[in-house]
């Protein structure tokens, strides 16, 4: 047997359990009619399936779960369906709710139910399912679907199951009682929830008053080879709690707003063991349970089994109840029970014990009087709460001060009220508090939710708008490219201009330069060893993505656009550049990791797998700029063959160029590699001069063809020397800021456009060399 | 059939805020006996006249703040506070001192601020500073205990009574009243402690009286703690602060210093240690924060009998410290369950 921790406070309430554990639990007499609560625990009500005149068996699927959190409802026996409607429920808010009336035809007839032979050879979300079918919820407190709570292993590590047995409240035996007489169930469910949710670990929690029930427990579990204990704590209310149960058991606490199952751990309560063992055993769905019924106002105090629906006055009668005696009737125990105003309220599967209280045994409480701060509330308090700050705290309204004292971890145990000798209500105030709050943080998340939506309208219309201006402008370049393209019919061979692409590639570059940004910052913060590593490494992970994204985007509709434009091969320049690009970051990645290499930095084989990525990547770039250079390359042959198809000379010639540049960086790097990349590298360089060569002789060729269509066309020719003046200095110009960039990607695009001025430069030159021969 | 309705719990501990105040005032009882039999009847003579004065005064509020009489009256508190009132002044003060005191005590300490349990300072040791600062002379007028007084022995009941109530001449007092052990300290002059304890007869044989009436505080503070009326946190963490400041001194000095079983067993003490700081109302509300309380109730009071103006500093010292009592609330908030860290220091205080 482990060890036993301690929760704080606690209280050592009169236990008048003795009355009600004199007789074995009770058969009652089949009532007359049975109302079932169609909710009888947070979360959705069930769904009636029966019709009102229905005939149906006991056991009979009566109503529906509906969601995850809800729970079946069966025939508790058999009968007609008198009605469906708002009858009195035992609930705090004494409000009405629906139930479905049944008549009882007083056979009792079972509905053809069968347990599962061998669950263990089940399917486990079968086996969960049946027990979602058959109605199971926890019988101790809440009544939540048992089911939601076996589901729980999915995404959580269960390594200890804890079946509740303490029953701590003063006066209930019900569960006392199921342990002496129906250990073996009790076991049995275990088993299955054993096989369920497979715990390492299970402990009955039980209290040191039920000895019987102990022994009983004990007995049963003789020869069995599950590793489940029995763990007697001591006596002190709210060791039930399955919070306090919890801690003392394993020394654990729950943290704050989370629930066991976060910290591996899931709660049962005996009843519902019994519940499931009947329910794969024997098919049956949860349509009885035991209930405690005592008090001075009741002769014969005793535990009955009680179908689900029994009206309480049945179970009043049964154990003889003296009516003027009563004055308060309890169900649940005398700390956290509710009160019940009507003998009508049936019994649901979370109603284990009702009190009917004679006036001196539970006078109305003394009138509040003021507090004198005596700290006996906070001296019991099993949350560890300050319940006189919480008490002042509601009192005057102070509603965040409350929240900030932890309210919202009180569990209504009103052990503070117990003690308090100011007679002060303490419970009260907190219900009053709490619900106070929920008020105002419903309000709050409506009104952040109607700002949400406006906003959101707000962000839309300035979508819309900036969309309106992109397109606009895209027209208006539209426009001018078609205008220049009638003047140069050669040049407006790249087809129709692609709407987004523009803007997507600005979004490319400015991830890029971001990403740059961040890399820079991280390979300064390495060399000099200071600053948030990982802050930066996230924000360049996240600037990874960001450029990727936007990259990806890029392509794709580049490869859209190029795709019907791939014919005449306007896209070559893109793929070209984006190939480029590629093997760019490709280098610089490879050099990055090179540097963390030699110096031992840590995050190596996350730049390992950047670096890896890239190679496919700028493998991807350089293929499919090959396969459109190819597409292209004979292209201009053909168009040279026929003369009739236009050639993109621009195209091409920049082509040649960016390929001219690129084998003379590759050739620079190739010198500060070595082994089998250089063995790579020198192959892709040789690929590289192959491709340079052929790009170069198509693009003379195309040249060649151009140039003797000029010559028949008349030239201004004063203009032409203007123009090739201001090319040329345009070359310089270029040539200059590229001497003084650094950056890959920048390098890039100002030798793509380079080239480009290059062109036009030398274009003018040579037009305008051969109309001055002219 | 139709029943009550009402919130849980449905059962309550048999216990009230009026049972309280019983326990206290039963356990003030061997305090009282000891002070009886060693400083004469004034005493109980100052209990009753201050427990009637209290009601009385009690019940005018009440009725001018338009309060249910019977039910306030009920709750014993203000019994409790004239008790404590009664048993600091000297036992043969003048009956208006006295009137004075729960005049200030019930009247402004308490229902000023707005009754019992929101009153921030203790009404006792706001009663007992006023009176100290106004009235020196008959405040630190107590009289020997009689195993000094030569001769004549025990005053009588009568005498006792028109010595309170003002019908005796001067002459009476200087026959019964003298200086207490901590006076005597304080105004030694240059000489070091042993030569006070062996010149002074108030020390050296008059201590036992001081002794005797310790103890019987200590066991009534016994048993409130048995009855779980209060908590040691307070009076532990005073008594241990007093106890390691006095010893730190008195080995560093023993010349000049007071040895710590001196502060333990003078003064108010062993009173002021169950019976005043304990008062739930005016001090820190935690286990914690009533160590810290406690601790600086401790302290404090070492330094105003060692180098203040005043022979006892309870009456200060809880005074500052009920001060500091919503601050040290503050900062004290127990970590709750399920919580890995207290959340102290933010939200605030009511
Ligand atoms: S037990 Fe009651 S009187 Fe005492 S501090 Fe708590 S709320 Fe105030
Ligand atoms: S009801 Fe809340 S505040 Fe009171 S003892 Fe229980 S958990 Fe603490």
């Amino acid at each position: 047997m482990g060890k036993v921790f301690a929760f704080h406070g606690g209280i050592h309430p009169p236990e008048n359990k003795k009355q009600s554990t004199r007789e074995p639990i009770g058969q009652l007499p089949l009532p007359k009619r049975l109302y079932v609560p169609l909710q009888q625990h947070i979360g959705m009500a069930a769904s009636p399936i029966v019709e009102v005149g229905q005939t149906v068996l006991k056991g009979q699927l009566i109503a529906e779960p509906v969601g995850r959190i809800s729970a079946a409802l069966h025939a508790p026996t058999s009968g007609r369906v008198l009605s469906i409607g708002p009858h009195p429920v035992p609930h705090a808010s004494g409000l009405d709710s629906d139930c479905i009336c049944i008549e009882s035809d007083g056979e009792d007839r079972w509905v053809e139910h069968q347990g599962i032979e061998d669950y263990a050879a089940m399917e486990r979300d079968d086996l969960i399912e049946h027990i979602r079918q058959c109605g199971i919820a926890g019988m101790g407190g809440a009544g939540f679907p048992t089911d939601v709570k076996l589901h729980l292993g999915d995404d959580h590590i269960v390594n200890t199951l804890i079946i509740n047995a303490a029953e701590c409240e003063p006066y209930i035996t019900a569960d006392d009682m199921l342990m002496r007489e129906r250990a073996d169930q009790i076991i049995g469910g275990i088993r299955i929830l054993h096989h369920l949710i497979k715990p390492s670990h299970v402990i009955i929690g039980i209290e040191d008053n039920k000895a019987h029930a102990i022994h009983t427990l004990e007995k049963a579990l003789k020869g069995c080879e599950l590793n489940i204990d029995i763990q007697v704590v001591p006596t002190k209310y709210p060791s039930g709690g399955e919070r306090q149960l919890i801690k003392l058991l394993t020394d654990i606490e729950v943290p704050s707003g989370k629930i066991p199952a976060d910290i591996g751990i899931v709660c049962q309560n005996v009843g519902t063991m019994s519940a499931v063992y009947r329910a794969v055993h024997f098919g049956e769905p949860l349509i009885s349970r035991v209930v405690t019924v005592t008090g001075d106002a009741v002769a014969r105090p005793q535990n009955f089994e009680a179908l689900i629906g029994t009206p309480f006055a049945d179970l009043l009668d049964a154990a003889n109840l003296y009516e003027d005696r009563l004055y308060r009737l309890v169900m649940g125990g005398p700390m956290m029970g509710v009160t019940v105003e009507h003998d009508q309220i049936p019994v649901i599967k979370t109603t284990n014990c009702i009190i009917a209280a004679s006036r001196e045994e539970m006078p109305p409480a003394a009138p509040e009087q003021p507090c004198i701060r005596c700290g006996m509330c906070e001296q019991v308090c099993p949350a560890e709460l300050l319940p006189q700050q919480l008490y002042w705290f509601a009192k005057g309204r102070e509603f965040d001060k409350a929240k900030h004292h932890n309210l919202f971890d009180c569990i209504e145990c009103g052990a503070c009220a117990y003690v308090c000798p100011s007679s002060i209500p303490l419970v009260q105030y907190y219900r009053f508090a709490k619900s106070e709050i929920r008020t105002e943080e419903a309000e709050q998340r409506k009104a952040d939710h109607a700002r949400q939506r406006f906003e959101a309208r707000q962000a839309r219309l300035e979508r819309e708008k900036a969309e309106k201006e992109a397109r606009r402008k895209a027209r208006a370049e539209e426009a001018a490219k078609a205008q220049k393209a009638r003047k140069a019919p050669e040049a407006s061979a790249s087809g129709s201009p692609e709407l987004d692409l523009n803007a997507l590639k600005t979004a490319a570059a400015v991830a890029r330069t971001k990403l740059k940004k961040a890399q820079k910052a991280l390979d300064a913060a390495r060399e000099s060893g200071e600053g948030d590593l990982s802050a930066l490494e996230a924000a360049l992970a996240s600037a990874q993505t960001s450029a990727d994204k936007a990259q990806a985007d890029l392509d794709k509709a580049q490869s859209g656009s190029a795709a019907p434009a791939g014919n005449d091969g306007p896209d070559i320049k893109q793929l070209k550049t984006a190939a480029a690009v590629a093997r760019t970051k490709l280098k610089k990645a490879r050099d990055a990791l090179k540097n963390a290499e030699t110096k031992g930095l840590d995050g190596l084989d996350k730049l390992r797998a950047t670096v890896q990525e890239l190679e496919t990547r700028a493998d991807e770039a350089d293929k499919a700029y090959q396969q459109a250079s190819g597409a292209n390359t004979q292209d201009s042959a053909g168009s040279e063959a026929s003369e009739a198809a236009p050639v993109d000379l621009k195209a091409l010639k920049q082509q040649v160029s960016i390929m001219r540049t690129k084998l003379k960086k590759s050739e620079a790097a190739l010198a500060d590699l070595e082994g089998e990349e250089r063995a790579q590298a020198e192959q892709a360089l040789e690929t590289l001069r192959q491709r340079h060569a052929e790009a170069d002789r198509a693009f003379k060729a195309a040249e060649q063809a151009q140039l003797d269509k000029a010559a028949a066309q008349g030239v201004d020719l004063k203009k032409l020397k203007v123009d090739a003046a201001m090319a040329r200095a345009a070359v310089t110009k270029l040539e200059r800021s590229l001497d003084k960039t650094e950056e890959a990607e920048a390098r890039a695009s100002l030798e793509s456009e380079l080239a480009a001025a290059r062109r036009k430069a030398e274009e003018l030159n040579e037009t305008l060399k051969q109309h001055e021969t002219a | 059939m139709s029943l009550i309705r009402m919130s849980s719990p449905h059962v309550y501990k048999a216990n009230s805020t009026a049972n309280v105040m019983r326990l206290v005032t039963l356990a003030m009882l061997p305090g009282v006996l000891a002070m009886t039999v060693f400083f004469g009847w004034g005493t109980l003579i100052q209990i009753v006249w201050a427990s009637l004065l209290a009601l009385g005064f009690e019940a005018a509020m009440l009725k001018l703040r338009k309060r249910p009489l019977g039910f306030y009256l009920g709750d014993f508190s203000a019994v409790v506070t004239a008790a404590l009132i009664a048993v600091s002044l000297p036992p043969l003060a003048p009956w208006w001192l006295t009137g004075v005191g729960v005049f200030v005590a019930i009247v402004i300490a308490k229902h000023l601020y707005g009754g019992l349990g929101q009153n921030p300072f203790n009404p006792a040791m706001v009663a007992y500073a006023l009176l100290l600062i106004s009235f020196p002379v008959e405040m630190t007028r107590w009289n020997a205990p009689f195993v000094l007084i030569d001769g004549a022995s025990v005053a009588s009941f009568m005498d006792t009574l028109g010595a309170i109530f003002g019908s005796v001449e001067p002459a009476f007092y200087d026959q019964f009243t003298g200086a207490t052990p901590l006076d005597e300290l304080r105004h030694r002059g240059g000489l070091t402690t042993e030569e006070v304890w062996r010149q002074s007869a108030v020390l050296a044989e008059g201590i036992g009286a001081w002794h005797a009436v310790s103890a019987a505080w200590l066991m009534g503070g016994i048993f409130l703690l048995y009855r779980k009326v209060i908590t040691w946190h307070a009076p532990i963490a005073m008594l241990a602060t007093l106890a390691l400041l006095s010893s730190m001194f008195f080995g560093y000095d023993p010349d000049n210093y007071a040895d710590p079983l001196f502060h333990m067993t003078t003064g108010a003490t062993m009173l002021a240690a169950f019976f005043i700081i304990t008062d739930p109302v005016s001090s820190a509300t935690s286990n914690r924060g009533r160590l810290v309380f406690g601790a600086g109730i401790g302290l404090l009071v070492f330094i105003i009998r060692t180098w203040g103006n005043y022979p006892d500093g309870f009456a200060f010292a809880v005074l500052l410290m009920n001060l500091a009592a919503p601050f040290i609330d503050l900062y004290t908030q127990p970590r709750s369950y399920g919580h890995t860290r207290a959340n102290k220091g933010r939200g605030g205080n009511a």
